[in-house]
């Protein structure tokens, strides 16, 4: 069962520089109780399309059109108070850097009751229970008592934990993690995925990770939409999008990556040039400038649509041909992207 | 070749032994005194050679950016000792110190807060020039564009403020600083950690050619052992203040000696699906102690998977395990009963350290 | 905490002796008139200033004055003599003192009043028309004079349109005692011409940092928690941004307290301490500015302790050791 269904989502706001079109026709989908994971670099527009699905990025200067099924309703269209209904009760949301994202004069137990009786109406004592239930449940030693700390007095982990807990303190069925591990270090990156793991089979939501990082999206997720430059360039289930990679973006990333578990390359793979301005993107598929296999009718924007006959729901934009392709992406024996001699 | 490698280790650039950096925290009803110290660099010894690279690896509050600005004396040591190029200037007052400030530049994390946002890419990169009289009048127009152009960017750029570039271009002008003052050593503090992974590789690749082309001798510090393999010629491990292993890059991958560099390398997930169903990662309990107060003998006893009662009450010395390995545990891993039995203490052990032979079977396991 | 307030109060009191010390320097090395002769009168004989000067013991070295002037302020809380009038000048003070709380305890009320919603709103409403006219107006209201508010004021609401009973040099001033209405009626005025530029500065104030909080991160969480849009301004925004404002309103009250409403005083011929020090400096009538500038320390002091104690309830992150 598909639970949320995003379609040809835009989000363009008006800034003085000019317009901004941070997310450029997006349409992605999540089944109940999948993981998705959305992979690309800083200011792809990854975030803002999944805050905007929950109407977090409604303001004056932004224009957001298309639409987000979800269980049905089309979130893009619903009201404040209705859309307010839906947010941290059926599909919360957790974000980068815990500390800042925690409020630093309530203690964690108010934050956490405050999420509680935003959408349910029961007595403080209740919602307190149900509070200290939630931090038990994320992993935090002795949760009656740390119920009374304030942010600042834990550590990176155990603040995430808790933003976790706020997060699923209503038994959402959907969870949004933005780059949930980005801000701490290995070994609690680590500890966070697989505490995301644990609740996901215990309690059966289905869960958006967003990241930069492919080998946070290999552990966790079950497919994979790799997005650059206000666009998703492709779709894939994870396997594919590790072993049958069909953009060039996608193979730069894969490239990029520093295997521990093999010999280091005599040079780290690289992709030339930066990401465009979202302010003038290139005409066409924004990736030409910086592709090395980039030819004419890269110049016309490809559609996401699949172009495997063997994989229906492996959808790319790429006007290359898949033959063509399975040579180019193969850089001494690994996958990458690399300049045709 | 040969002699040219005997020459060059017969004098380490810099040597640094048993340096200790501790904050005092100070409390007092009118008057203050010291009611406790925060226990950053302990007792940490490294060597480095002309042209080597050292990785310096740890996790956040492991002390590894105290350590690079101690070791530059841009914060004073609580004690120890630092040499450069044979000369003690752990010592030394701060004019003394100021002719070698040129040869020991940094690099910093954050290409945003690390620039004057008001001075212009040329004067950003040719004032420290001119302080050092390396270059005056016209010549250090020249050379700062030869230096842009060198490092990626363009010589247009001269005339432009920091705000209007990207991250991985504002670090390529923090390195043209840093390269200005032809330096022997750069110390460079997590230098990718804020940027996207494509711009990660490129800024790497720069640094290797620069490495190259100029015989630089770097320090390169990071949190996690993905960035660092790359670049490195041996990678230090840093936990709570110490270092816990120092290995030839290839070996600390392949045959990690601590718990603690098993427990990083298996921390770091690895881009391939099915790899990952296969594997069983090592993933560490609880938290970093405090540096306050951190945990008696072996600092890392408390998430110790192999943990046993001799490890909360001896410090273990540093070893030399062979092949290059140093590592302080008295249970290492990937090391065999001859190996374990034939390790002797090194001479950068820290002075606390206890007497106690390396058991390869742990209580515990 | 308790270890920090004492150290604060031994730290604020050693201060107060220092500041009597400079105060009583600054006299003797600047002498601007000898006391002792404008205390005799235009026609006394030297031999006459000589016995005065002997009674206020003016003829000892400065360190004597000095520690006896402290000898009977540390054990009398005595604050000695005006050279002027010859009456204590703690009974000067203590005189003084109700008109200017009154004054600047209304004024601190109004302004609060006015400037909390006010800010709120126009941070809210960014560039709204609310906004741009409540900006323009603050921006009139604090480059005001206030003299020339007075003045203006004054002349609208004057006792002959019948509408506040007071005229300028009249001294409309009345104790609360004699009745709450009619010590309010009386201060309206005053009240509105002191807190305006303050109202001002602080609505301006609460906006940009009302602003600046609306885009932390945790406000974000607040809204995705699905807190009602009131909720996450008043109990997640305001509730840091107001916090700053504790420390200014600390300040602002010391300094009000310690004679810096002289000019809404002079105005409307308000017998409050900052008239008080403004005639006494004007007579070179050294206990009186003594006694009043260490009674203004004390305030300053006082009240920057508290608003530190305040700051640690209000912001949990502020400990102090």
């Amino acid at each position: 069962m598909t639970l949320l269904q995003v379609n040809d989502l835009q989000v363009h706001f008006e800034t003085e520089d000019g317009l901004v079109r941070a997310v450029d026709g997006v349409s992605f989908s999540v089944e109940e109780g999948k993981t998705l994971g959305i992979v690309g670099e800083s200011g792809c527009g990854k975030s803002v399309a999944n805050l905007s699905v929950l109407g977090l990025t409604r303001s004056p200067n932004a224009r957001i059109s298309g639409s987000a099924l979800f269980e049905g309703e089309d979130l893009l269209a619903l009201g404040t108070e209705r859309l307010r209904r839906i947010r941290g009760n059926e599909a919360a949301m957790i974000f980068q850097d815990p500390l800042s994202s925690l409020h630093p004069f309530y203690d964690i137990g108010t934050q956490l009751i405050e999420a509680v009786q935003a959408h349910q109406n029961v007595p403080t004592s209740a919602a307190r229970d149900r509070a200290i239930e939630l931090l038990e449940l994320v992993g935090i030693p002795d949760p009656a008592r740390r119920a009374d700390h304030y942010p600042h007095e834990m550590s990176g982990g155990m603040r995430q934990r808790v933003m976790i807990a706020m997060a699923l303190v209503n038994e959402p069925k959907l969870l949004i993690a933005d780059e949930p591990t980005t801000a701490l270090d290995v070994t609690i990156q680590a500890q966070i995925l697989q505490l995301l793991e644990r609740l996901q089979d215990e309690l059966g939501m289905a869960v958006i990770i967003i990241t930069h990082d492919l080998g946070v999206v290999a552990e966790v997720a079950d497919r994979v939409a790799v997005m650059y430059a206000g666009r998703i360039v492709e779709d894939g289930t994870l396997d594919e999008i590790f072993y049958e990679p069909q953009h060039p973006y996608t193979w730069g990333l894969l490239g990029s990556l520093s295997r521990l578990d093999r010999p280091r390359p005599r040079r780290l793979p690289q992709i030339p040039g930066m990401p465009p301005s979202l302010l003038a993107p290139p005409e066409g598929c924004h990736f030409r400038p910086r592709c090395p296999h980039a030819f004419e009718k890269c110049q016309e924007v490809p559609p996401l649509e699949s172009r495997l006959a063997e994989a229906p729901d492996h959808l790319d934009r790429c006007w290359l041909d898949p033959d063509e392709k399975r040579s180019k992406r193969e850089v001494e024996g690994r996958i990458g992207l690399e300049a045709p001699d | 070749m040969n002699e040219e490698r005997g020459t060059r280790n017969e004098e380490p650039l810099l040597e640094v032994r048993h340096l200790v950096k501790h904050f005092p925290i100070k409390s007092g009803v009118l008057l203050d005194r010291e009611v406790a110290r925060v226990q950053a660099v302990d007792d940490v010894s490294l060597t480095l050679s002309e042209g080597e690279t050292l990785g310096l690896v740890g996790e956040s509050g492991c002390g590894k950016s105290t350590l690079c600005r101690t070791l530059l004396r841009l914060i004073e040591p609580t004690s120890g000792s630092i040499r450069f190029e044979g000369r003690e200037i752990g010592g030394i007052s701060q004019r003394e110190l100021r002719p070698l400030r040129r040869e020991m530049q940094m690099i910093f994390q954050d290409p945003f807060s690390s620039l004057n946002p008001r001075r212009r890419v040329g004067q950003i990169v040719g004032d420290p020039m001119r302080l050092h009289g390396l270059a005056e009048g016209s010549d250090v127009k020249r050379m700062v564009e030869e230096l842009l152009d060198r490092v990626g960017l363009s010589a247009e750029h001269y005339n432009r403020f920091p705000h209007e570039f990207s991250g991985g271009q504002r670090q390529r002008i923090g390195i043209a600083r840093a390269l200005g003052l032809r330096p022997k050593l750069i110390v460079a503090d997590e230098p990718v950690s804020a940027l996207d992974v494509s711009i990660q590789a490129q800024i790497i690749n720069l640094l290797d050619d620069l490495q190259d082309e100029f015989g630089l001798t770097y320090i390169f510090v990071a949190h996690d052992l993905g960035v660092v393999r790359h670049i490195s010629d041996r990678i230090a491990v840093m936990y709570l203040g110490k270092i816990v292993e120092t290995a030839p890059a290839q070996k600390l991958y392949t045959d990690p000696v601590h718990p603690y560099t098993v427990a990083l390398l298996s921390a770091v997930p690895i881009p391939d699906p099915k790899e990952n169903r296969e594997r069983e990662p090592l993933v560490l309990e609880g938290d970093v102690p405090s540096p306050v107060n951190p945990p008696s003998g072996c600092r890392f006893h408390t998430r110790c998977p192999w943990a046993s009662a001799v490890c909360s009450e001896i410090e273990p010395p540093l070893m030399d395990f062979g092949e290059g390995r140093i590592a302080a545990c008295h249970h290492p891993r990937n090391v065999s009963a001859e190996q374990a039995a034939s390790a002797e203490v090194v001479p950068e052990s820290p002075q606390t350290a206890g007497a106690a032979r390396p058991d390869v079977e742990p209580a515990q396991a | 905490m308790l270890r920090y307030v004492v150290r604060r109060v031994l730290w604020g009191i050693a201060l107060l002796f220092m500041v009597s010390a400079v105060i009583f320097l600054i006299f003797y090395a600047f002498p601007s008139g000898d006391p002792a002769a404008s205390r005799a009168g235009r026609l006394a004989t030297p031999e006459e200033i000589d016995r005065i000067r002997e009674t206020l013991g003016l003829d000892e070295p400065i360190y004597t004055q000095y520690w006896i002037y402290m000898k009977d302020l540390v054990l009398h809380f005595d604050f000695g003599y005006s050279y002027e009038s010859n009456a204590p000048v703690r009974e000067l003070i203590f005189d003084r003192l109700p008109a200017t709380i009154s004054l600047v305890c209304g004024a601190v009320v109004l302004w609060l009043l006015a400037a909390i919603p006010v800010g709120i709103i126009s941070a809210v409403r960014q560039r709204s028309p609310f906004d741009r006219a409540t900006m323009v107006t603050t921006l009139v209201l604090y480059s005001a004079p206030v003299f020339w508010l007075g003045l203006v004021l004054l002349y609208l609401f004057a006792d002959d349109i019948g509408v506040f009973p007071i005229f300028p040099g009249q001294g409309a001033y009345t104790p609360i005692s004699s009745g709450v209405g009619h010590w309010a009626s009386a201060l309206v005025l005053p009240w509105i011409v002191l807190a305006a530029a303050s109202a001002a500065i602080y609505a301006r104030y609460l906006r940009s940092s009302l602003i600046d909080v609306m885009g932390e991160d945790y406000i974000r969480t607040a809204r995705a928690k699905g807190l009602g849009e009131r909720r996450v301004i008043m109990r997640h925004g305001v509730r840091s941004a107001i916090t700053p404002i504790v420390t200014l309103l600390g300040v602002d009250i010391g300094l009000l307290l310690a004679g810096n409403a002289i000019l809404t005083e002079s105005v409307f011929n308000i017998p409050g301490v900052g008239r008080l020090i403004f005639t006494s400096i004007e007579r070179s009538d050294l206990p009186v500015v003594q006694g009043v500038v260490l009674f203004g320390a004390f305030f300053i002091i006082t009240l920057s302790i508290v608003v530190d104690i305040a700051y640690a309830y209000l912001d949990p992150r502020v400990r102090y050791a």
